[in-house]
């Protein structure tokens, strides 16, 4: 299933109604590299303006390099005249690394502290935002499977990025990688066997279509869409630090507006609130696996 | 002696003095251990330079040798925080399996991009961020290793004008990490580990004139 949340976004390359420029948010970064950021979001709609500068300079030059360009302005004139270079440079910008059951110790607390308040949900909803290809939204619902809560749960698994949001619903991955996810499933406290939950030919695995069934795959910008749901556990892990900390309260706000009393926020490993507006509004259910509750 | 990291901090260290060199960036692999403990264990109590470490561990270190460094050092060493901020008299080791960064506002970043030069966290990409973030006033050190990682990033220290100190590859565990970033640029010094912390300490004590 693939539905879109938000109507603003489209295309990649459908132009957005230009807000005004928050020149207070923005001054971290050079003069050249903010004309090229800003050229991005008049043009297709993308705001990496309070993206963390270091990040961005580093994919950008990255880029820069790669493709034999020399300055910045170069750069923003590829991506206003070219949209396949565009598309890279998006590419580029959005980090896709991720793995199933990526920090072991997070999902066995998932299990052990999560599931308990779950089962006392006649139906779940799951926000799992900035789901990249797809790896952890997999984890999630094997898990739920196997807690005998996967058919009263919906998973709402969402990223800006379309070319990863799609190889996501394919729910393919490439059999070298599928070693390390099991030696991860394992870890963090699997039931089963993982090969349970794919079918495998030489080069890769699919995903069972048992554990798409109740995952809604949807385009989901968290820079600039809003709320689209109340749900009862949002998963964002690792997207956050890209993202500067004014950038960071905006998105927090919008998790505290989606999140339902006691509901449940579920963080990177090296993610927190403490440097939020957000730190008072949650009490700590696994201080090291940075599992939140938002307070009643 | 466990010190508690209140006491490790002097409040004079919280000044802002205007310093010749603001922070230290140490990229170091195998062998890291030994090296990092003579040299730390070196600093003075009052050390005010800020250290920012990249150590090669596994991905699923859980940092329990920050642990053990910060017992028995002068200084306090800690996992760098995502967004915090750098303060003097603190050494700071990247997180397992993320990349650190500076931005120019002097916090910390993480991110999760794919390995560099088989490394996350990789030198390389600490410090290229530390070279435009504190241009002439960062010392960028090489220690042991059995990679090339950090050599980019050293080059890059050496063209914003921060001092480059590699460690003499012939005293080195692990001889290819220096001679690589030998390779790479003429660093201003090439020295053993011990006096690698004489010049550090002796950089400190310039600073705060």
């Amino acid at each position: 299933m693939q539905q879109k949340l938000h109507g603003k976004q489209s295309s990649p390359y459908t132009a957005p109604i230009v807000k005004e420029i928050n020149m207070e948010s923005t001054k971290v970064h050079d003069q050249e590299m903010l004309s090229l950021l800003e050229s991005i979001y008049k043009k297709y709609g993308y705001d990496f303006r309070q993206y963390s500068e270091a990040h961005v300079n580093r994919r950008i030059k990255n880029r820069m390099m790669l493709s034999g360009m020399k300055n910045i302005s170069e750069v923003e004139f590829k991506i206003l005249h070219d949209q396949s270079f565009a598309g890279q440079l998006l590419q580029d910008l959005s980090i896709t690394v991720t793995e199933m059951f990526r920090d072991p110790g997070f999902y066995s607390s998932l299990r052990e502290n999560v599931i308990p308040i779950l089962k006392t949900y006649p139906f779940i909803k799951i926000w799992h935002a900035g789901c990249s290809t797809g790896q952890e939204a997999y984890s999630l619902a094997i898990i739920l499977k196997e807690e005998g809560l996967y058919d009263r749960t919906t998973i709402y698994a969402t990223d800006f990025n379309q070319q990863a949001l799609d190889q996501a619903k394919d729910g393919i991955f490439s059999n070298d990688l599928i070693k390390e996810y099991t030696i991860n499933y394992q870890l963090s406290g699997g039931k089963e066997s993982l090969s349970n939950y794919y079918t495998s030919d030489y080069d890769h695995v699919i995903m069972n279509q048992s554990l798409k069934k109740n995952i809604v795959w949807a385009n989901h910008n968290l820079v600039i869409d809003s709320v689209f749901a109340e749900v009862h556990i949002i998963l964002c892990r690792n997207v956050l630090i890209y993202f500067e900390r004014n950038l960071q309260n905006k998105v927090q706000q919008l998790f505290f507006d989606s999140l339902v009393s006691g509901g449940i926020l579920c963080l990177g490993s090296k993610e927190g609130l403490r440097f939020t507006d957000f730190f008072n509004a949650y009490t700590e259910l696994d201080k090291k696996e940075r599992i939140f509750k938002k307070k009643y | 002696m466990h010190i508690p990291s209140w006491i490790k901090r002097n409040e004079f260290l919280k000044k802002n003095i205007k310093m010749q060199y603001e922070a230290i960036a140490i990229g170091v692999s195998s062998g890291g251990l030994n090296a990092l403990k003579i040299i730390l264990f070196s600093l003075p109590a009052g050390f005010a330079i800020p250290i920012i470490i990249v150590q090669h561990v596994s991905a699923r270190s859980e940092g329990y040798w920050i642990e053990l460094l910060n017992e028995k050092s002068n200084i306090l060493i800690k996992e760098a925080d995502e967004k915090e901020k750098i303060e003097n008299g603190i050494a700071y080791v990247a997180a397992p399996n993320y990349h650190l960064m500076i931005e120019k506002d002097k916090t910390f970043s993480l991110t999760i991009e794919e390995r560099v030069n088989y490394a996350r966290p990789s030198i390389d990409v600490l410090f290229e961020s530390a070279a435009i973030c504190y241009k002439n006033k960062l010392i960028g050190i090489i220690l042991t290793g059995a990679n090339s990682d950090g050599s980019k990033g050293i080059k890059q220290i050496q063209e914003y004008g921060g001092l480059t100190i590699v460690q003499d590859p012939e005293k080195a565990e692990s001889s290819l990490m220096p001679e690589s970033a030998i390779s790479a640029i003429k660093p201003d010094h090439i020295l053993p580990l011990e006096e690698i912390a004489s010049l550090l300490i002796n950089l400190d004590k310039k600073n705060n004139n």
